[in-house]
C-alpha cells in the first residue's frame, strides 16, 4: 500500500521517494490526512531511531526539511483542520538572551514534538519576561532552556530567578541543554534537570509528565 | 617566585610544551591558557571596548597574563576588529554593540552562503567563487565585486578585456572600501604583533601561530551552513567530497603559517566533528579523512596541529588515534579525560578540562581537587596539558588562579 511505502520513505530520509509519493497519493485522490497520519507515523520512526543512535542531527533536519515540503503539498488539498491526537504535556522551550545558537533547541523541540508534547517554541535570543509571558499564557508542565555561551549560566540563572519571581517557578519543571551545561551546571543556574541530547530531554519530560 | 630571565621562561616554557606534545615527559605538567572574554571579565573591560580599542584589549590582556601567569598565551585574537567589522557590514556576525549586549561573545548567524548549485563553481576556481560571490554576499560594501573579472581568463590577450573589467565604477568603489577596511585590519594585526613581542619580552609564548578550521568545517560554517551541509551528506555525498577535496588543501594552506615558529603550534578549531553532530559513519566519510590528511600535510612541514574540539568527542578518540606518534595535540573538552587517555595514551597529548562551571561556581578547594585527579590520573606519564574543558568566559578569578598555580606545584615531574 502507498502509505506503508510513504512511512518507509520518510522514516528512510529518502526526500525524493517521500515526496514522489505524496505527489502520486495526491493526483490519485487519497485523503491528505492519510499522507499527515503517514508522516506522522514516520516522524516517531525517525525520533526512535535518534534514540537510538542510528539517526543524528543530519537525518533529524533532513527529516524536518521532507516534513515541511510535504506539509506545503498537502495544505492545498485539505478540507477540514487536521485531527490532533490528545497531548502528553506542555513545554515552552527557547534559547535564552544574548544567545542565537537554534539548532540544537530545534532539534529538542522536534524530538517533544514527534513524542507528543505541545511546543511552544520562542526561538532564539529570549528575554526572562519573554519566558515568563509565555509560561502564564499557556501554562506548560516544563520550560526548556538551551544555551551555548559560558555565559549562559548567569543568563539562565536570571531567567529562573525571573520565573521564580513571577510566582511560577513551582508550577513549571526546568530542563536546561547546550554543549557547556552539565548537572553542576543545572544546580547553578536552579533548573530540575540537564539533559545531553534531545533523546535525554524526551526522557525527562516524559518522567516529568508521569510515565514512559 | 622565579629569578629566572624572561628569556629562560620563554625557553623553558617553548621547550615544556614540545615535550608534552612529542610524549617526552616535560619538567611539569604545561598549562594553557586558551581564554575567550574571560581576559576583559577579568580587566573590567566589556568585550565591546576590546573590539574597538586595540591598546585596551593589549592592555587586559597584559594584565590577565601578568596575573594568572600560563605556560602559553592566547592574547587579544579573539577581540575582534569591530571597527572593521563595521565598515563591511558584516552581515553573518553578530556582536556587541550590533545586536548584542556589550560583554558578550559575538555569533555568527548560521546560513546558507553558498548555494547548493554553486559547488562546482567553488570546486573549479576557489578564489573566484569566494571574489564574486561570496564577498559580496558576506559584505555589502563589497557588493560591486559580483563583477569582479575571472582572473584565470587572463592568459594571453585575456588580460586587455579582464583588466577593463575592472574600471566599471561599481568595482572601482568595492575595491575602495576594501582598501579602507584592510588598512583598520593591519591596524589590528600590527597590534596583535606588538603583543606577541610584548608577551616574548615577558617570557610567555603565543599559544597558536596559525589558526586553522577542519575541512568539513571550512564548508560547512560559513559557505553551505550547518544545516546545509548536515543534509549535503546525504542528498549530495559525492558533490561534498569533492569540495572537502579543495577544502583540505585550504586547511594545509591556512596551517602552514605555523611553519618555523618556536613554538609551531596550529590551533585548529573542530566545529562540527563532535558528538551530537553527526553518525560515526559519517565522520568516518566526510569529516575525519580530510582533517588526518591535511593534519599529515602540517606534520610533514615540522608543525604541530593542536585539535581544539567544542564538546564531547568520546565516540570519535578511536579515529584521532589514527595519527603519527608524538606529533598531535587533542583538546577533547568535556570528553572523559581517563577514557581519552586509555585511547590517545603513547599516541597524541590531551588538553582538558576543568569544567567552566566549577570555575564559576566552586571554590579554589574544589579546582585543586579536581585538578589533582587529572594529574594523578590522566597526567601520570607526562601526554597531558591542563586546561579548562571550553573557551572561559566568566570565572573566579581564585579558582582560575588555583587551577594555574596547582598544576605548577603539584604537576611537577620528578
Amino acid at each position: 500500500m502507498m502509505k506503508e511505502k510513504l512511512v518507509t520513505a520518510i522514516a528512510d530520509v529518502n526526500e525524493e521517494e517521500a515526496l514522489r509519493l505524496t505527489r502520486a497519493m495526491l493526483d490519485a485522490g487519497e485523503d491528505p490526512q492519510l499522507i499527515l497520519s503517514a508522516s506522522s507515523e514516520a516522524m516517531a520512526l525517525v525520533g526512535a531511531r535518534y534514540d537510538q543512535k542510528e539517526y543524528f542531527l543530519p537525518e533529524l533536519i533532513l527529516a524536518g526539511e521532507i516534513m515541511k515540503q510535504i506539509g506545503e503539498l498537502v495544505k492545498p488539498k485539505l478540507r477540514a483542520q487536521a485531527t490532533q491526537a490528545p497531548r502528553r504535556g506542555k513545554v515552552v522551550i527557547g534559547t535564552i538572551a544574548g544567545d542565537i545558537h537554534d539548532i540544537g533547541k530545534d532539534v529538542v523541540a522536534f524530538m517533544l514534538d514527534v513524542n507528543n508534547f505541545e511546543v511552544h517554541d520562542l526561538g532564539v535570543d529570549v528575554p526572562a519576561a519573554t519566558f515568563v509571558a509565555k509560561i502564564r499564557e499557556v501554562q506548560p508542565e516544563i520550560v526548556g532552556m538551551s544555551g551555548f555561551l559560558t555565559l549562559a549560566f548567569d543568563q539562565m540563572k536570571r531567567t529562573v530567578e525571573a520565573i521564580k519571581e513571577a510566582g511560577l517557578r513551582d508550577k513549571v519543571k526546568i530542563m536546561i541543554g547546550g554543549a557547556v551545561m552539565d548537572d553542576n551546571a543545572a544546580k547553578y543556574v536552579g533548573a530540575d534537570a540537564y539533559g545531553a541530547d534531545a533523546s535525554a530531554a524526551v526522557k525527562l519530560a516524559k518522567s516529568w509528565t508521569g510515565g514512559n | 617566585m622565579s629569578d629566572k630571565s624572561p628569556e629562560q621562561l620563554y625557553q623553558e616554557r617553548v621547550k615544556r610544551c614540545l615535550d608534552v606534545a612529542a610524549l617526552r615527559i616535560p619538567d611539569r605538567v604545561p598549562v594553557f591558557g586558551p581564554y575567550q572574554l574571560y581576559p576583559y571579565t577579568f580587566a573590567g573591560v566589556t568585550l565591546k571596548q576590546a573590539m574597538n580599542d586595540y591598546a585596551l584589549a593589549r592592555e587586559a590582556c597584559h594584565k590577565f597574563r601578568d596575573y594568572f601567569q600560563p605556560d602559553l598565551d592566547f592574547g587579544p585574537v579573539l577581540a575582534y576588529p569591530a571597527p572593521a567589522m563595521e565598515l563591511l557590514k558584516i552581515n553573518w556576525f553578530r556582536w556587541p554593540g550590533r545586536g548584542l549586549d556589550d560583554h558578550v561573545m559575538y555569533q555568527y548567524i548560521d546560513g546558507e552562503y553558498m548555494t547548493a548549485d554553486e559547488y562546482d563553481e567553488f570546486i573549479y576556481d576557489p578564489s573566484h567563487f569566494l571574489m564574486s560571490k561570496w564577498l559580496p554576499r558576506s559584505f555589502p560594501p563589497l557588493q560591486g565585486l559580483s563583477k569582479w573579472p575571472a582572473v584565470r581568463t587572463f592568459m594571453w590577450f585575456g588580460w586587455t578585456g579582464g583588466l577593463a573589467g575592472m574600471a566599471a565604477p561599481e568595482v572601482q568603489e568595492a575595491l575602495r572600501n576594501a582598501a579602507a577596511a584592510g588598512e583598520e585590519l593591519g591596524r589590528w594585526f600590527a597590534s596583535l604583533g606588538q603583543y606577541a613581542v610584548e608577551m616574548k619580552a615577558k617570557g610567555t609564548p603565543q599559544l597558536y601561530a596559525a589558526l586553522d578550521w577542519a575541512p568539513f568545517d571550512i564548508i560547512g560554517d560559513t559557505l553551505r551552513g550547518t544545516r546545509q551541509i548536515l543534509m549535503d551528506m546525504r542528498r549530495r555525498p559525492e558533490k561534498l567530497l569533492e569540495a572537502l577535496e579543495v577544502a583540505t588543501q585550504l586547511f594545509i594552506e591556512y596551517g602552514s603559517g605555523a611553519a618555523g615558529a618556536d613554538l609551531p603550534f596550529c590551533w585548529i578549531w573542530m566545529h562540527k566533528g563532535t558528538r551530537n553532530f553527526m553518525s560515526d559513519e559519517q565522520f568516518r566519510t566526510f569529516y575525519w579523512p580530510f582533517l588526518r590528511k591535511g593534519m599529515l600535510a602540517l606534520i610533514e612541514k615540522g608543525i604541530i596541529p593542536v585539535v581544539y574540539c567544542e564538546a564531547d568527542v568520546e565516540s570519535r578518540l578511536e579515529y584521532f588515534a589514527d595519527v603519527p606518534k608524538g606529533k598531535v595535540i587533542y583538546h577533547v573538552s568535556t570528553t572523559d579525560m581517563v577514557k581519552a587517555k586509555s585511547v590517545l595514551g603513547g599516541i597524541a597529548a590531551i588538553a582538558g578540562n576543568v569544567p567552566n562551571v566549577l570555575l564559576l561556581s566552586g571554590t579554589p578547594d574544589d579546582v585543586r581537587a579536581y585538578c589533582k585527579k587529572l594529574i594523578d590520573t590522566v597526567g601520570k606519564d607526562g601526554g597531558f596539558i591542563m586546561d579548562t574543558a571550553l573557551m572561559l568566559d566568566e570565572a573566579k578569578p581564585e579558582n582560575l588562579k588555583a587551577m594555574i598555580d596547582f598544576t605548577k606545584e603539584y604537576g611537577v615531574y620528578r
